[in-house]
């Protein structure tokens, strides 16, 4: 194995140091490393986005990212997202919406509504299908994520 | 005083219990989970089609620092068979016949040291003639997959109770087979103005559940066996598990995480299980094995593949007379549910229409290729697939609308099949009407129909199917019931501690509501405890889309006891009679005015704390009023059945033969809207899992290995590719239902591909027969046509 080094990054705002292995991913880095579950391993080859997270405000499959990359970024989970306003708003329009079922997708769709959404505060409903487009879900047949996006969207004035 | 009138959840928008959690991160999946001083379990696949074992050296494995311990079928020499059909030995002994078998297990102190240590086991193999076609596994001459008995002790005396015929260790390959009769084809064909017959061929698809599968097993010093599991059906498994294992049952206790995602896939008991079992056994410390997703692809189940030939006919005025079915179930090397679908197809061949005589035959064929589990709609997407392209197929042929040829065959209300199958509510043909009214299928579909030969690149068409499915249960074992137990505290909230499972599909949240219904609670005073079968009553499963009407009733009459018991008390205490009483948001109330008399909580306490000290704790137990089949596959295994039509509208491009789902137009009999945003919920998804069944999805296997284990070129429907849907619902409000629900979870899945061939046809004037309808597939099928 080869030998792991120190990098230093913020984790949901709070400044964090790990020592991590060339070939870890920040996945695991945010999973294993450092304990936070809530970003989901759904393939690790960059296919199903319930892996995503923001680095540096944009989304990114984690799985597909190295840990050593992190260094210097600030990253957001799910974990960071509730304590952001516009987090917390699409939060709660999946609960109220009814886009989760099994919630496995659910922080990548979460994580990857809130990219779309600070891009594009009113996005058309074929913008949302879009911003989704990587983001795998098995249970919901995406109808009622979109109404949750939307929902985020029209709460957001 | 305030006025407490009478307020009903049923039928409301409610968000599911679990979604906060979820929608936060905070739900622990499986893979979430650590137990303290855990090691991790790796499994080693054959890689070879079929083949026999020649040496297995695990030495170097053994010796490599971190690991634990590497097993296989040596160290294990009382493990016993496993499968709907026991032909399953976990790890494998003598020869492996599926490049997913499994040939040795490591439990080591990081996932990396046992991926580390798979490498280093040597196994020597000798290939062994391959069969991957089950015409050709049925030749006599054929080689056969199970040669011999397996197992601890071989023999066929631990085959299941109930299985129909199952023949491990046969002289030829078949695994099952299913015969069904009803008056006299033969008649029924010589009645008959029109005869169409047509092989219909049905493909590979897998569950794809976004959670993999995992588990974690544990023993106490005790030698009592504890794994978080994230079956479907825990109760059945604890009695399975001590099977294999030799254990006593009592002994095993079974925690369900949260679960990423079912459909059916979490059935049946897969060697990972058992395996990772074993190595906790042979470590002595907790074990957790977690699938990679290519694993999950190569060595979870499928929906059952199948070769359907129909033979249907009518009278010039429409009238069916007769269907012959005869079907090839490629059974792949081992026995699980897949083999045994054709429980649900010969209902949807003999009872979705009034069909005097019918036969249907199955069989079922062990080749080297994957096996099929249980899927969502459970072999009834594969049957209505057929039946409702006939369907179409006649009408045209005698020139009637489509409509009308299915209204005028369509089921009533009080009718009892031939099968046996009595359909006490039935809204089958408003479900027909509805769904053209929102498709607007008869305009379209002749306006289409007249646009075919027209020139033009693009092509638009409509197609109706219907779909029958259980929806009270299934009998299919000696139960089909759930229990329930339910406490009050000393400040009117509840605990819901039911057998009944959430799997995702809201259960939780329907069984909650209907605790409210009758106790006149916010939802907020109801918890849900159903997930540890040290806590919770026997429940079967869940699985027949059962869970809200057996849980559901189970649930009603839990909380009906404890209604009657607090209004007992309550009377006593206002003088006022029981009858003149009512719960309604947290208040003893008179029923008429609405009144408040006393808080339910004060009530709960005064009888708590008093000389006669006494709690509201219940418990009930529903079994349905259904009944196992007989023998020749007769009788009324459900309580209820579920109903619906879809229509759906298709535009298909001619030149690259790519078809795009527009709308999807549906009507369900649901008997009752329980949770509005739940079964919307359950509809969409189910639609859009139908939709790849249709046009995306397709494990590729060629000589008996899974081309395409990845996402990426495992075509799953994306968001972009959604079609514009309309569904209404159509209440029977089934007497025997919760509320008068019925079970749904399957049953939006199931018409989808049916309506698109018919779709397509309309489009193009040309019908294609197998599944799915890639661009290549339909752009070969019109080139063939012209
Ligand atoms: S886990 Fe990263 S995209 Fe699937
Ligand atoms: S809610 Fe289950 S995968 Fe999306």
């Amino acid at each position: 194995m080869s030998p792991k080094r120190e990098i230093a990054f913020t984790l949901n705002g709070v400044p964090t140091r790990a020592s991590v292995s060339p070939e870890l991913s920040a996945l695991a880095l945010i999973r294993e490393v450092l304990g936070l579950t809530g970003t989901k391993l759904g393939c690790g080859e960059g296919e199903c986005g319930a892996c995503t997270i923001l680095v540096d405000g944009r989304s990114v499959n984690s799985c597909l990212m190295f840990a050593l990359d992190c260094e210097g970024r600030s990253l957001v989970t799910i974990e960071g997202l509730a304590a952001d306003p516009l987090g917390a708003r699409i939060e709660q329009a999946f609960v109220e919406a009814g886009a989760v079922q099994c919630g496995f997708c659910t922080p990548g769709m979460v994580v990857q509504a809130h990219n779309l959404l600070t891009a594009h505060p009113h996005p058309t409903r074929e913008q949302i299908r879009r911003g989704i487009e990587g983001n795998l879900c098995r249970c919901t047949g995406y109808f009622k994520i979109v109404e949750a996006i939307e929902r985020a969207a029209g709460a957001q004035e | 005083m305030q006025i407490i009138a009478r307020e009903t959840l049923i039928g409301k928008r409610i968000a599911k219990l679990d979604a906060p959690e979820k929608a936060s991160g905070k739900t622990r999946y499986i893979h979430d989970l650590d137990l303290p001083g855990q090691l991790y379990g790796k499994i080693l696949r054959s890689g070879r089609v079929h083949a026999k074992i020649l040496r297995i050296d695990t030495s170097k494995a053994k010796a490599l620092p971190g690991v634990h311990a590497v097993i296989t079928a040596a160290d294990v020499p009382w493990q016993r068979p496993i499968g709907v059909a026991r032909d399953h030995l976990p790890l494998k002994t003598d020869r492996v016949r599926s490049p997913r078998d499994e040939i040795a297990a490591v439990a080591a102190q990081s996932e990396e040291i046992a991926q580390a240590a798979l490498r280093l086991i040597e196994v020597e193999y000798e290939d062994l003639p391959v069969l991957t076609d089950p015409l050709d596994a049925l030749a006599p001459d054929a080689p056969l997959i199970h040669p011999e008995p397996h197992g601890a002790d071989g023999g066929t005396e631990h085959l299941k109770p109930g299985a129909p015929v199952a023949y491990s260790g046969r002289p030829d390959n078949l695994a099952m087979t299913f015969d069904y009769e009803q008056g006299d084809v033969a008649r029924g064909e010589a009645d008959s103005d029109l005869v169409v017959e047509d092989t219909f061929r049905l493909h590979y698809v897998t569950h794809c559940c976004m959670g993999v599968s995992g588990i974690i097993a544990e023993f106490d010093s005790s030698g009592n066996l504890t794994m978080y599991s994230n079956t479907q059906v825990p109760f059945l498994h604890k009695r399975e598990f001590a099977e294999i294992l030799g254990m006593d049952p009592a002994r095993i206790r079974i925690i369900q995480p949260p679960i990423g995602g079912g459909f059916g896939s979490k059935l049946d008991i897969y060697p990972f299980e058992p395996i990772c079992v074993f190595l906790a056994r042979a470590t002595g410390r907790p074990v957790k094995l977690v699938f990679s997703r290519e694993e999950e692809f190569l060595a979870s189940p499928t929906r059952q593949p199948v070769i359907l030939k129909l033979r249907s006919g009518c009278r010039r005025d429409g009238t069916l007379t007769f269907r012959a079915v005869e079907t090839i179930h490629d059974n792949g090397a081992y026995t699980s549910w897949g083999a045994t679908t054709p429980f649900v197809m010969m209902q949807t061949v003999s009872s979705l229409y009034r069909v005097p005589h019918c036969s249907y035959h199955t069989k079922a064929v062990y080749t080297n290729n994957p096996y099929a589990g249980s899927f969502r709609g459970y072999g009834n997407l594969q049957a209505t697939f057929a039946v409702e392209s006939h369907m179409d197929r006649m009408a045209d042929a005698l020139g009637i609308d489509p409509l009308e040829f299915r209204l005028k065959n369509a089921q009533d209300p009080g009718e009892v099949t031939p099968q046996g199958m009595q359909f006490k509510t039935c809204g089958l043909k408003e479900c027909l009407k509805s769904a053209a009214e929102l498709g607007d299928y008869q305009a379209k579909r002749r306006a289409y129909a007249a646009l075919q030969a027209e020139p033009g690149r693009f092509k638009r068409g409509v197609g109706l199917a219907s779909m029958l499915h259980v929806g009270g249960g299934a009998k299919i074992y000696p139960s089909d019931g759930c229990g329930t137990i339910l406490k009050m505290d000393d400040f009117g909230a509840v605990t819901l501690i039911t057998g009944a499972s959430e799997i995702g599909q809201g259960s939780e949240t329907v069984l909650a509501q209907l605790v409210c219904e009758e106790l006149g609670l916010p939802l907020s005073a109801v918890r849900v405890v159903n997930n540890d079968t040290e806590i919770t009553p026997w429940d079967v499963g869940v699985h027949a889309s059962r869970t809200t009407f057996i849980g559901g009733n189970s649930a009603i009459g839990a909380a009906r006891k404890a209604r009657a018991k607090i209004l007992d008390a309550a009377a006593k205490q206002t003088g006022l009679p029981a009858q003149a009483l009512d719960l309604r948001a947290g208040q003893i109330v008179e029923e008429r005015s609405g009144n408040p008399l006393l808080s339910l909580a004060k009530l709960i306490r005064s009888l708590h704390f008093s000389d006669k000290a006494e709690l509201v704790m219940t418990t009930h137990y529903y079994e349905p009023p259904s009944h196992h089949q007989d023998r020749q596959f007769k009788g009324d295994v459900s309580a209820a059945y579920a109903w619906a039509s879809q229509v759906v509208e298709v535009e298909v491009d001619t030149e690259t033969g790519a078809v795009r789902l527009l709308k999807v137009s549906g009507a369900h009999d649901v008997g009752r809207v329980l949770n509005r945003l739940g079964i919307e919920g359950q509809i969409e998804g189910g639609i859009v899992m139908g939709q790849g069944y249709a046009l995306t999805e397709e494990l590729i296997v060629e000589q008996g290995r899974i081309r395409n284990p990845a996402f990426r070129d495992y075509k799953l429907v994306t968001a972009p590719e959604i079609p514009e849907i309309a569904v209404r619902f159509v209440e029977t409000l089934d007497g025997e239902g919760p509320q008068g629900a019925k079970g749904v979870g399957e049953a939006p899945a199931i018409c989808i591909a049916a309506a698109t061939a018919n779709a397509i046809e309309n489009a193009t004037g040309v019908r294609i027969l197998a599944l799915p309808f890639t661009p290549e597939k339909v752009y070969r099928a019109l080139r063939e046509e012209r």
